[in-house]
């Protein structure tokens, strides 16, 4: 049906543009053609319907789901528990009394003092390990004498258990004489459990890291300083927010470390901990409620500052959007 | 300042390593050190005799927890690794859109973010006599009165363990899968493998690497526990750092030293071992 290149009879202007048509044409209907054929392979093996694999499996999810949060909702229920509610079911009436007990410091301890304490040595840590992890992560790019040594005491920090860290740590403090506190002996040994997992992130954030954009940058005539500020840190900065969500929140419920490190005041988790071993009120379900909720926000945050993101990368670049 | 660029990466990962030699080589060369000290009710001396650890390898208590720690770690990897694997697999091959699979993933993830001690304690409303699991036992009809070995035993440590840490195979697993080529599953189902097939073939040893990871984390948690051992077995059992607790809490340090040595080379070795079988540094690395 094409147009014979020795049609001598058409226009002169016109073949130019027949030509061109038949070409979109044969293109159009090669595309058409990988389409349906591909969807005619997917009809073939049946790819379209679910296998009765995918509903069993699914149920599993979601009993595991259900597994992961339901305890939880019992906690959340009892904090509300009636004043003369024990520690399990059944709810006797339903009542904030238990929140109140919290904030009123009879036995129970010194809770404000002991979120605030949390609050301040999370956001430290969260600082300490994006700057640490940062920094060593794009180290970590190049070869150098001690990367292996160095990866290596990154995982065995990670792997270390938490009571021996501390002990270590309380021992070292012991032994030079210094009096541990919760903003540098706490500091340090929830820094070991942090940066680890801070650095893993790095690496596989930065091993997706184009390195084009920096050859660009600096071909434009960028200095370093700007081809790091202005090209290489928002490249990666979903990968810093996650590391600072991980620092914070690994931070704010580390517990084992902290326990022999922290000196003469408690963080919240060690107040929850020292509840724990003599549960006798629901004071420590209202507390585990008002901490979880804490965690819920930052979680909140940092997906949304994550989503936010994305979102405004995929209206600058459509057709990128579509890469993950 | 013009840095030279050979510098530049032993300046940017100083600071990193700096902390963990602080914070970590040294805290662990001073427990080595204070495991050789000697000690009395008073006061400990130092100095480097071997009556720790003599002491250590001669009580049959050692022993024993360290062989209820082990069973511990044994079911919860298993159990751990069947949940987790099933669960990777349906997010990485059944999960169609990447937002589904990023949500439900995140779904899994986020408990992880918050308390690891108040998640352990919602199970004890949870599972006691008159907690919901008995009493919806109950309603159902299917036992009279309330299960009792719920709660306070093996069993809900255990449950609280697989609670806790299954996340920490899911992860690694999915990361795994993830990254197999569609393409060799499609060539594996054109050479007439059936599920089944493709799964023990294909599947499970290209995520080897993830499983092997997850293992890792799940046994070294395990072994490195003390709060959820003391809490959900309500005093019945003891792990190996639950002894090492006690004895830090009395003041003991050469001891809980020693133990903390022991402990130390013990998960070094299983987790040398794992390694030895798969490669994990490049599943690293990204």
């Amino acid at each position: 049906m094409g147009i014979s290149s020795h049609g001598g009879q058409a226009n002169p202007p016109l073949t130019p543009l027949l030509e061109r048509g038949e070409r979109i044409h044969k293109f159009v209907l090669i595309t058409n053609y990988s389409l349906l054929g591909g969807s005619l392979v997917q009809l073939r093996r049946g790819a379209d319907r679910r296998p009765w694999t995918f509903y069993v499996l699914a149920a599993f999810f979601t009993l595991f789901v259900l597994f992961l949060y339901g305890p939880m909702c019992a906690i959340y229920l009892l904090s509300f528990q009636g004043p003369n509610g024990g520690l399990t079911f059944p709810m006797h009436g339903i009542s904030l009394q238990w929140f109140a007990a919290l904030f009123a410091q009879h036995r129970t301890g010194d809770f404000a003092g002991a979120f605030l304490r949390s609050i301040l040595l999370a956001a430290l840590v969260l600082g300490m390990t994006v700057v640490l992890s940062v920094m060593a992560g794009l180290a970590f790019r190049r070869r150098f004498v001690g990367a292996t040594l160095v990866f290596y005491l990154a995982i065995a920090s990670l792997i270390m258990p938490g009571l021996l860290v501390g002990l270590g740590i309380g021992l070292m403090c012991q032994l030079l004489g210094l009096q541990p506190a919760w903003y540098t002996s706490a500091l340090g040994a929830q820094l070991t459990w942090t940066l680890p997992f801070g650095l893993l992130i790095m690496f596989a954030v930065l091993s997706r890291f184009n390195r084009f954009y920096e050859e660009a940058a600096r071909d434009l005539g960028a200095s370093a300083w700007q081809t790091f500020a202005h090209v290489v840190l928002p490249i990666l900065l979903p990968g810093i927010i996650a590391v600072a969500l991980f620092g914070f929140t690994l931070s704010y419920d580390e517990f084992a470390r902290t326990l022999l490190t922290v000196g003469p005041s408690n963080t919240l988790p060690l107040e929850i901990w020292a509840m724990t071993t003599n549960i006798t009120s629901p004071a420590l379900y209202a507390l585990g409620t008002l901490t979880t909720v804490v965690s819920f926000v930052v979680i909140t945050a940092a997906l949304t500052a994550l989503a936010v993101i994305q979102r405004r990368r995929a209206q600058r670049r459509p057709h990128a959007a579509a890469t993950r | 300042m013009k840095l030279s660029p050979r510098i530049v990466p032993y300046l940017q990962v100083a600071p990193l390593t700096a902390v963990l030699l602080v914070f970590l080589g040294l805290p662990l060369a001073v427990v080595v050190a204070v495991s050789f000290f000697d000690y009395d009710d008073f006061a400990v001396r130092p100095a480097f005799i071997l009556r720790n650890y003599l002491e250590l390898f001669s009580s049959s208590l050692t022993y024993t927890l360290y062989l209820k720690t082990l069973t511990y770690a044994a079911i919860v990897w298993a159990l751990t690794l069947a949940i987790g694997f099933t669960v990777a697999y349906f997010l990485a091959f059944h999960v169609r859109t990447f937002l589904w699979q990023m949500a439900l993933f995140l779904l899994c993830t986020v408990p992880f973010w918050t308390s690891n001690v108040i998640r352990m304690i919602s199970w004890i409303p949870f599972l006691g006599l008159n907690g919901i699991f008995n009493q919806t036992l109950m309603v159902l009809g299917v036992v009279d009165k309330p299960l009792e070995f719920l709660l306070f035993s093996d069993v809900a440590v255990v449950i609280a363990y697989v609670h806790l840490f299954t996340l920490f195979m899911i992860v690694p697993i999915f990361n795994s899968m993830a990254r197999i080529d569609p393409a060799i599953i499609e060539a594996a189902v054109d050479a007439g493998a059936n599920a089944w097939q493709v799964i023990r073939e294909v599947v499970i040893p290209l995520s080897r690497s993830g499983i092997a990871l997850g293992s890792i984390f799940v046994v070294t948690l395990v072994m490195g526990d003390f709060f959820v051992v003391k809490i959900m077995s309500g005093g019945q059992s003891a792990s190996v750092v639950l002894a090492m607790s006690n004895e830090i809490a009395l003041l003991q340090y050469p001891p809980a030293a020693a133990s903390a040595v022991v402990l130390m080379l013990l998960v070094m070795l299983m987790v040398a071992a794992i390694l030895r079988l798969v490669d994990v540094r490049k599943e690293l690395s990204g």
